[in-house]
């Protein structure tokens, strides 16, 4: 790969890089901010609720044959 | 244009089944569904006389001998039980035929293809239908999917929209594009390239993993970049290249090709899809016509897979003058170029435009201008950036690594193509995914093909006179006559015939296949 392609990342890991990107949380402090909160805990409940139970096995068990 | 969709396929908590007769499954529990099955007495046959898999778009043929045999797709596909039985795994006997391709009342193609179900769209005018006809082959899967579950006996069976297992398998979702045989094939490529590596910005639909078996760590932006491993090519299932050469127009072959681009990803996001169709339907008017940015990359399959990875758009990717430029600058000299484009042929006109090319380049626009301001915004239409704010959602909730399984199964049940377990459709009933169509809409055109392309000859012929309707392709329908005892093949190599402005009266006023035929042969409508 062109050395070009790796200059932002050469002080940091792979890993590392990814970690430290900031998370889009909002403002603590403003209503809006509680609300949007509130908003992706009740998403993520939901989201909870569907999920196939047993992550590790359900995704180790996804194969696939070849295709296009 | 058009859209293909092989659908990943799994039965949860077993690997025994053999995925070729899973597939068939699909098919058939679909024909039951339409009853279009019963109707014809078997399944739809494909006509493969005009499929030439082996026609390469640069000028040559490659012999049979030295192709490699899943591009031999211009042979029925011989499947019988002692085949299925020495692929391996487990079927169920009694379950059903072995039911291999339909053609669809609403103008599509549902078959089997390299061990997975596929969904052809009817070809399309506009990037808007292209959405809507694709988004129905989703339905049509869950109408198979639902069947096959109310179904004692059969093994329940879940249908994925996406394009990898991230254990080194992809399976494509494809586009089609018809163009004028005249523009040179090399200005296609070199015109192409460029914006192929980069409309993944748009249009890619995420991926927890690296690598084709996905074992590097972290999030990248497009489901099949790491499978392309070359520039150009025929091969689609080896090798696979970002520009496919296959050339079987299914059209008049004199006049059009048929570019097949293989690179995209599978799209539930609308907006995603729309803007795949309908800035690469301009890219290809702009090469046609000699409009195209001068841009050449280093390194076409490294920069394809850089941008890929690079979700936070930081880096920049050589050139092949020695400059640089960010995946982001390169769709905006495409965008900037578009629009001088359709300003100077009229196309973008409020007025007097074609209707489309205004709505698409205003969208590219503005999803080009929110990625070099706040991409995280977008994440009600762009479909990588949906997946990702969903992952970072979690990740910040559990304080997740990359490597959690929960992020990996929150990948592949994004695409979950049933509504009540699919997170991308859980986002969209929480109104957080963009409607560009109405679920009526994508419903009815489950049902019914679209009405300025051939596509509604077939469909027609399909859902009118279905019983006499033994075989079917792009280019042709066959009927079968109880008056008759030869086959009657009516060809339909103008992709913009047959349309309902031309043909819509004929079958209106032909109460059977018998009057139809006759009224058509004798030129009468």
């Amino acid at each position: 790969m062109a050395s070009q392609e790796q200059k932002n990342v050469s002080s940091h890991t792979e890993e590392e890089q990814l970690d430290e990107t900031p998370l889009p949380t909002p403002a603590p402090d403003s209503e809006s901010g509680q609300a949007a909160t509130s908003g992706v805990d009740e998403l993520l409940d939901e989201i909870d609720g569907v999920l196939e139970t047993n992550a590790e096995e359900f995704v180790r068990g996804f194969v696939q044959k070849g295709g296009q | 244009m058009g859209a293909e969709t092989e659908y990943g396929i799994h039965t949860p908590g077993t690997n025994t089944f053999n995925a070729t007769w899973l597939s068939t499954q699909v098919v058939h529990a679909y024909s039951l569904e339409t009853g279009h099955r019963a109707a014809a007495g078997g399944e739809t046959r494909w006509d493969y006389t005009d499929e030439d898999p082996l026609a390469d778009a640069r000028g040559w043929v490659v012999p049979r001998g030295e192709a490699h045999p899943s591009q031999l797709t211009d042979v029925e596909p011989e499947l019988t039980a002692a085949q299925i039985a020495l692929e391996g795994g487990e079927t169920i006997d009694h379950a059903g035929p072995l039911m291999m391709n339909m053609v669809l009342g609403n103008g599509a193609r549902l078959y089997v293809d390299h061990a997975h179900p596929e969904y052809s769209s009817p070809e399309v005018t506009n990037p808007l239908d292209a959405v809507r006809w694709d988004a129905a082959g989703d339905l049509v899967a869950l109408a198979a999917v639902r069947r096959i579950a109310a179904t004692p006996g059969l093994p329940a069976i879940n249908l994925y929209k996406n394009n990898t297992d991230n254990k080194s398998v992809s399976y494509g979702s494809h586009e089609n594009y018809l163009m004028p045989r005249q523009v040179p094939f090399k200005d296609i490529v070199s015109g192409l390239t460029p914006f192929f590596a980069t409309r993944q910005l748009m249009c890619g639909a995420g991926r927890v993993g690296r690598g084709q078996d996905g074992s590097g760590t972290g999030f990248q932006i497009s489901q099949r970049a790491d499978f392309f491993e070359a520039e150009v090519g025929l091969e689609t299932t080896i090798r696979r290249p970002i520009i496919n050469t296959r050339d079987e127009p299914h059209a008049t072959a004199e006049k059009y090709r048929r570019l097949h681009v293989i690179i995209g990803d599978a799209n539930l996001s609308q907006v995603s899809n729309y803007l795949k169709f309908g800035t690469t339907a301009l890219v290809l008017d702009m090469i046609e016509h000699g409009t195209a940015p001068d841009l050449k990359l280093a390194d076409p399959v490294a920069t394809l897979q850089a941008v890929s990875h690079d979700w936070e758009l930081s880096r920049t990717h050589r050139l092949a003058d020695g400059s640089s430029l960010g995946a982001l600058d390169i769709q905006w000299r495409y965008l900037e170029a578009a629009k001088a484009h359709a300003a100077a042929n009229g196309s973008s006109h409020p007025d007097t435009g074609d209707g489309h090319t205004a709505a698409v380049l205003a969208r590219w626009e503005q999803v080009l201008a929110g990625l070099g301001s706040d991409p995280m915004a977008l994440a009600g239409q762009v479909e990588w950036i949906a997946k990702l704010k969903l992952l970072q959602q979690y990740r910040a909730r559990d304080n997740m690594g990359w490597k959690d399984p929960r992020l990996a199964l929150i990948d592949l049940q994004w695409s979950d193509i049933r509504p009540e377990k699919g997170l991308y459709y859980k986002l969209l009933q929480r109104g957080a995914m963009e409607r560009l169509l109405s679920d009526e809409a994508i419903a009815h055109a489950a049902q019914q093909p679209p009405e300025d392309t051939r596509a509604y000859f077939r469909g027609q012929c399909i859902q009118r006179y279905g019983p006499n309707v033994v075989g079917a392709s792009w280019d042709s329908v066959i009927f079968e006559l109880p008056s008759q005892r030869r086959l009657q093949r009516i060809p339909t190599k103008e992709p913009l015939r047959g349309t309902r402005e031309l043909t819509g009266v004929l079958f209106e006023t032909s109460p059977d296949a018998e009057a139809f035929l006759g009224r058509l042969l004798a030129g009468s409508h």
